[in-house]
């Protein structure tokens, strides 16, 4: 399972790819092994300002249906519009073109809370 | 609601299914495969090919003696005394208050030998009411812990399990099942029934023969493609089909005529409620179960609730998804009767905003 060194992550299995100040953000390879095939992507927050840990969207699956957190404050600046018909990316490439929003930082000393790769892997059991 | 097993048992092949990857859930007290490469691939398997579901947890009941089918006949819906030998019905256990106890098939090994499967989160309560009625000693034996259950479903499934048996399947009706040599072990129950609507059969055996067995089918199929399949693609199968899953279609509360059951609900002999249940099929349901598809974009699931164009809450959904065959988000769910009709303009409450959808006939899926 790929975790890459460059991303930030939290216990939520989010990714953030920070850049000056601001970051895109998507689903960790593990959130998507755990929640197979993903059907729908539904993210409605593009201009808004939200919190920490505020839900800035929702991911189904066939099965299941979970919210998306953002790892930071920040105001949503754009969405991944191509998972409106091609959700299965977040399957396919989870750093890539899986994406789902990308952000503007509220305050770039946040990532300071978040978890590197070798952490995130400990958290989800995964062996290298 | 079941309470959350403390001790989860697990099925014959449980090393099998975890060797192969599966994501194993808790599920009715057993750890079972709920799914192996993904539940979309995994249901086009069965749509198109073969595949193998592991349904062990299902519960088994042998009713013996010559009041058997008395007991029967008392305790479900449809009308068992149409049963031949070799023959397989769908049933409803109902309460005594309306509703549903459980669904389940009834096969008939012989006239006085008859085995009920249920569903295995209900086993306990369904051996606990049917003992209620057992007034005529009815020898009563559950064998769900010794016995192993692969539905292998899809179109190729003759043409994979044949070289298995001299049984011949190809020839066997819808709802027919034969006992014989399968694998080389005797006494295997070979039945051509499903829950997915893609054909196939589900074979009945001692765990003891579960390795030999699943070996065997998977050797037999490998020119197929034949692959196993989880709960996941098992649920997706289903609600394609518009079949029914207890605990979320069906229940204690819901009437099988208001779950489109009337099918199985045969007033030819009396049966638990059937007085109540036959002057509600007279006087017309009020609710009805029906499917419907989504026009607007998003997932029906499983307790979101329905409202009318109005804005009124008319109903609930009992099951929903996006359907890997039809590429479309289904579901079905109660509605008053008014809004069953084909076409129905419903709408569906998906994270507080109200979503257009309409009434369709099931099946969703057609072959």
């Amino acid at each position: 399972m790929n975790f890459p060194d460059h991303l930030l992550y939290t216990k939520d299995h989010e990714w953030i790819k920070v850049e000056g100040n601001e970051a895109t953000i998507g689903i960790t390879d593990f959130a998507q092994s755990e929640l197979g095939d993903i059907v729908y992507v539904d993210i409605e927050t593009e201009g808004e300002s939200l919190d920490a840990e505020a839900v800035f969207g929702t991911v189904e699956a066939v099965k299941t249906v979970s919210d998306l957190f953002m790892p930071v404050a920040g105001k949503v600046l754009a969405v991944n519009k191509n998972l409106v018909t091609n959700p299965a990316a977040v399957n396919k490439d989870p750093y890539g073109e899986g994406w789902m929003i990308r952000i503007q930082l509220a305050n770039v000393a946040d990532t300071a809370n978040l978890v590197s790769a070798s952490d995130y892997r400990k958290m989800t059991g995964v062996s290298a | 609601m079941e309470d959350v097993a403390t001790e989860l048992k697990n099925i014959a092949l449980a090393d099998v299914h975890i060797g192969l990857g599966a994501k194993m859930v808790p599920f009715a007290g057993y750890l079972m495969p709920v799914s192996y490469e993904g539940i979309n691939a995994e249901h086009e398997t069965v749509r198109k090919g073969v595949g193998v579901f592991d349904v062990s947890h299902m519960g088994e009941f042998i009713l013996k003696g010559p009041e058997a089918l008395d007991l029967v006949q008392r305790v479900t819906s449809n009308d068992a005394s149409k049963l031949v030998d070799g023959k397989v019905q769908y049933t409803c256990l109902p309460n005594e208050t309306g509703g549903i106890v459980d669904d389940l098939l009834v096969y008939r090994i012989d006239d006085q030998t008859y085995m009920l499967v249920v569903n295995a989160s209900n086993m306990e309560k369904d051996w606990n009411w049917i003992q209620k009625f057992n007034t005529k000693n009815v020898e009563m034996h559950n064998i769900s812990d010794k016995t192993s259950l692969l539905a292998v479903q899809g179109p190729k499934a003759a043409e994979v399990l044949q070289p298995l048996t001299d049984m011949d399947l190809k020839s066997m009706e819808y709802y027919s099942f034969r006992k014989g040599k399968f694998a080389g072990f005797d006494n295997v129950l070979v039945s051509a029934t499903g829950y997915t609507g893609a054909g196939g059969f589900e074979i009945y055996f001692e765990n003891k023969m579960a390795h030999e067995i699943w070996n065997a089918i998977f050797e037999k199929g490998k020119g197929a493609g034949i692959k196993p399949v989880g709960l996941g693609a098992r649920d997706t199968l289903r609600l394609e089909m518009g079949f029914c899953l207890y605990g979320n279609d069906i229940d204690e509360t819901t009437s099988p005529l208001e779950a489109g059951l009337g099918w199985i609900t045969k007033f030819t002999k009396d049966f638990t409620n059937s007085h109540a249940l036959k002057l509600q099929k007279e006087q017309g349901v009020k609710k009805k179960l029906v499917g419907f598809e989504m026009i607007d974009r998003g997932i029906p699931r499983h307790h979101y609730e329905i409202f009318n164009a109005g804005g009124e809450k008319i109903g609930t959904v009992t099951s929903g998804t996006q359907s890997p065959s039809l590429q479309k988000a289904i579901g079905m769910g109660y509605v008053p009767a008014d809004y069953s009709k084909e076409g129905t303009e419903i709408f569906i409450s998906i994270r507080d905003k109200n979503l257009k959808a309409k009434v369709v006939k099931v099946p969703f899926y057609k072959s």
